[in-house]
């Protein structure tokens, strides 16, 4: 699109290394970013690409190599250089106080505070018109608290535009979007790039980065290892750069359902502050079957996950397992009834992490015999098992002893895969089950989730990548504050289709609302 | 100035800061006793000499090690689930009070039937006291460390009242001070002749019980998940409240144990001045330890050595016993900070 040799050089990342002891983050990492380009930054987890960015933006230093902005080297380890050189930064998890309006977030922290007041009608001129230079349509006045997600990454954008940047960096932007929210941001971006500004997009979902970039730079093991122009390749090919050999999603053929495992008859739950709860919810999980949940995130699909985990008790309504109404039911509860628990955060609900592999591996089933005896633990077994889960799920690490914040996502990963479907479940809970992983680890998720769907288990898969629950859902049900919607059978649906639910329409009138 | 952690310290950065901490420690030390007028030197050689220069010295050492075992063993216990139990003191004279009420002729029974008695109800006495605290906790969300602090003040109070009251010595000439325990309850000393009660071997045992039920029990295995990251511990099923119940339970009792500890073992009888803050010096013992319950041993046996090798310095040489309040507190300080520094490395902007 732009003629990226002749035009001019914005941002350039010159052999970039960063080392954590005997780690090497970045190896010699090169980039260039043109005037009005988009630079798509692919990798798998832990490629190094938060590393880099993190020292384009001052929070690292480099141990060698340099940052240029304008032909200007940004003095190393300052943030606040990065942000007066004209770098903009979008991150994953916003940085907007709930409390305040949209026009006090983006001029926080760019006026001196007595001056506030008279600066304040310059500022409300100045944000109409970046709105409506790129599209930006967000209420001035409203407070960010009752905004929803995509708005509030609107807000984002105009705070970095406010700031007069020329180059904005967007981490995993469209993580939280519907597909339609992401169409709008496409809409902005593509604004931004014909105005001059230039961006570094960072995603995992290829055909987004095809979507959008004019070129992708793909990080493996610290290193580039491939660059390309997005008009010359394809999503297979950068698959194969990014995992350094050629994958394929696994086959998904379509699974036979039987009878009902788990049932929920009009299930309420109650409101956590501006999360929704479950608004009187009819669910049926059918063994042999995977069931897709769809749904921006933040729409009750955290409550729905807390009452099949066990870790939340209905305000009304019934959860019945087999047939036969739950009493009495926790997390322990939900274990013994043979649901195997996937959770949303691996890092902070799903793993401990200063304990070994072996004490990680062991958290659902310590209490009992073969793991301990009457208050007495087996570790020799434990450590077995841990050994076991290591070798049949191909865990990389240097032994069942090491501290699990070691590993990488996707070993984390399969470890709570070996702790929770070595027991042969009978009904799965994946919450997130892929999220942040690489490419490589995503595909045995998926096929481990598809084998034991074969051998007749229920699955509930609870995702915000549209792609991931069209691909291997039999049914899928969309969700939105904390209602329902009707069962698609697998391929009835467009993504488009779909999209409409999720934004919320569709749903019967008289279903009582989230206020 | 920012700290980076550190994915994979080397030998080197785990082990020379806490050296660099006593290092210095020494150094504030000396550079105090100067300020006293003293020859820093000689105040330290006192310091060593009173603490651990002789048989007598060495066993005075081991006896104020004792109730600091059992109170670190109790902090280090409750700190490890992450209860926060700033009331050992409280836990302690629970203890001694239920030793004196039972052992000063209540209870005419051989010492082989007493002694085990009073170890049983003075745990269970101190259980008590930690779990009100430890039950407003869970059910209510009361923060812990309030009130286990200010419970300290009320239940000193509450022995004070009992002092003056009923359990006041009516041959005690007025002061307040309980009736003298019956030879039965006292602790007999471990060798004839030499001045060490069985109360030290008894803390001693209670550390291996401790690590082995940290190490080897699932109350232990819950504790420790617990400690570490409480939402992924109720994830997994560990019924959390109830492990916080049962650690309440055991830090109350070992602390208990320092008040049956002093009374059967060293003072014979209850007064207010029986714990001169052990309750909470046993935070610092559980601290320098890093909650290990076989490092609260060598950290007690620090802390004890400190105290009464400064009691003989100052005896000695004049320079007061603050010394040693301050040498612990700056121990205290430059540990937290070394271990700190073993995990992260400092990055100048």
């Amino acid at each position: 699109m732009t003629g990226a040799d002749t035009a001019q050089v914005v941002l350039r990342l010159d052999r970039i290394t960063k080392r954590f002891g005997a780690l090497t983050a970045n190896d010699a990492v090169s980039l260039d970013l043109h005037r009005g380009e988009v630079v798509a930054l692919l990798g798998e987890n832990g490629a190094g690409k938060t590393t880099l960015m993190n020292i384009l933006f001052g929070q690292y230093t480099a141990d060698e190599g340099q940052v240029m902005v304008m032909g200007q080297a940004l003095p190393p380890g300052n943030p606040r250089a990065a942000l007066e050189a004209g770098v903009g930064m979008v991150h994953q998890h916003f940085t907007l106080a709930d409390n305040l309006t949209v026009l006090e977030n983006v001029t926080l922290g760019t006026e001196p505070l007595w001056r506030w007041r008279s600066e304040r009608a310059a500022a409300r001129t100045k944000i109409a018109r970046l709105s409506a230079d790129f599209h930006l349509a967000v209420d001035p006045d409203a407070r960010v608290g009752s905004l929803t997600v995509g708005e509030r990454q609107r807000v984002e954008i105009l705070k970095a535009l406010y700031r007069e940047a020329r180059i904005l960096i967007l981490d995993e932007p469209t993580a939280v979007l519907t597909p339609q929210e992401t169409d709008d941001l496409f809409a902005t971006l593509r604004e931004a790039v014909a105005k001059g500004l230039s961006i570094v997009f960072i995603s995992h979902k290829l055909h987004e980065v095809m979507d959008i970039a004019h070129r992708v730079v793909i990080l493996r093991h610290g290193k580039v290892v491939a660059e390309m122009e997005t008009a010359n390749t394809d999503r297979h090919a950068l698959a194969a750069a990014m995992v350094g050999s050629d994958v394929s999603a696994p086959r998904v053929a379509p699974g036979t359902p039987g009878a009902p495992l788990l049932q929920l008859h009009a299930v309420t739950t109650a409101d956590r502050g501006s999360a929704p709860g479950l608004k009187s919810l009819n669910l049926a999980l059918r063994a042999g079957q995977i069931t897709g949940l769809a749904g921006v995130s933040g729409n009750g699909q955290a409550a729905l996950a807390d009452v099949i985990a066990g870790l939340s008790i209905p305000a009304s309504g019934r959860l019945d397992l087999g047939g036969a109404e739950m009493a009495q039911w926790s997390p322990r509860a939900a274990v013994e009834h043979g649901i195997a628990r996937i959770p949303e955060d691996r890092h902070k609900t799903g793993t401990i992490a200063d304990f070994s592999l072996t004490e990680n591996a062991i958290l659902e089933s310590y209490h009992k015999p073969p793991m301990s005896r009457a208050g007495w633990m087996s570790w020799p077994r434990a450590e077995a098992e841990t050994q076991a889960i290591i070798k049949g799920y191909d865990i990389r690490c240097p032994g069942p002893d090491t501290r699990i914040r070691l590993l990488s996502g996707g070993n984390m990963q399969k470890l709570i895969l070996g702790r929770v479907l070595e027991a042969n479940p009978r009904i799965i809970l994946a919450n997130q089950p892929v999220r942040g992983l690489d490419i490589g680890a995503v595909n045995y998720v998926h096929e481990q989730l598809l084998k034991a769907r074969d051998r007749g288990a229920a699955v509930l898969l609870i995702s915000e990548d549209l792609d991931e629950i069209m691909a291997l859902s039999d049914v899928i049900h969309v969700m939105s504050e904390g209602r329902l919607s009707p069962e698609f059978a697998r391929g009835t649906m467009t993504p488009a289709e779909l999209g409409v639910w999720m934004a919320g329409h569709g749903f019967e009138a008289g279903v009582a609302h989230a206020s | 100035m920012r700290l980076e952690p550190i994915a994979n310290p080397s030998l080197a950065r785990s082990t020379l800061p806490p050296v660099l901490a006593i290092a210095a420690t020494v150094i504030v030390a000396s550079l105090l006793a100067m300020l006293a007028g003293a020859n820093p030197f000689a105040v330290l050689g006192l310091i060593l000499k009173g603490a651990a220069g002789s048989k007598f010295a060495v066993l005075e050492t081991l006896n104020r090690a004792t109730p600091l075992i059992f109170t670190g063993l109790a902090v280090a216990v409750a700190f490890r689930a992450r209860l926060w139990n700033i009331g050992a003191e409280a836990q302690l004279y629970a203890g001694a009070l239920m030793t004196v009420v039972l052992g000063t002729g209540a209870l005419p029974w051989s010492a082989t039937a007493l002694l085990p008695t009073l170890v049983l109800v003075s745990m269970l006495a101190g259980a008590a006291v930690l779990l009100v605290p430890a039950l407003l906790k869970v059910r209510f969300g009361v923060d812990e460390v309030v009130t286990t602090l200010l419970f300290n003040f009320i239940f000193l109070l509450f022995i004070s009242l009992l002092l003056e009251g009923p359990l006041k010595d009516p041959m005690g000439m007025g002061w307040p001070k309980s009736e003298r325990l019956i030879a039965e309850a006292r602790l007999p000393r471990i060798v004839e002749g030499l001045r060490l009660h069985w109360g030290f071997a008894l803390a001693l045992i209670s550390a291996a019980l401790v690590w082995v039920i940290q190490r080897r029990t699932t109350l232990g295995y819950e504790m420790r998940a617990v400690g570490l990251n409480r939402e992924a511990a109720r994830f997994a099923g560990i019924p959390v409240n109830a492990v916080l119940i049962k650690t309440a339970l055991l830090s109350g009792g070992l602390a208990a144990l320092a008040g049956f500890s002093e009374v059967a073992g060293v003072k014979g009888s209850l007064t207010l001045d029986l714990s001169p803050g052990f309750g909470y010096t046993g935070i610092i013992v559980a601290m320098l330890a890093l909650l290990n319950p076989l490092g609260v041993i060598a950290a007690a046996l620090f802390v004890a050595g400190i105290f009464v090798g400064a009691d003989s310095m100052s005896r000695a040489v004049g320079v007061p016993t603050y010394l040693a309040d301050i040498m612990l507190a700056t121990a205290l300080l430059l540990m937290v900070l070394a271990i700190l520094l073993t995990r992260f490395r400092v990055v100048r902007e």
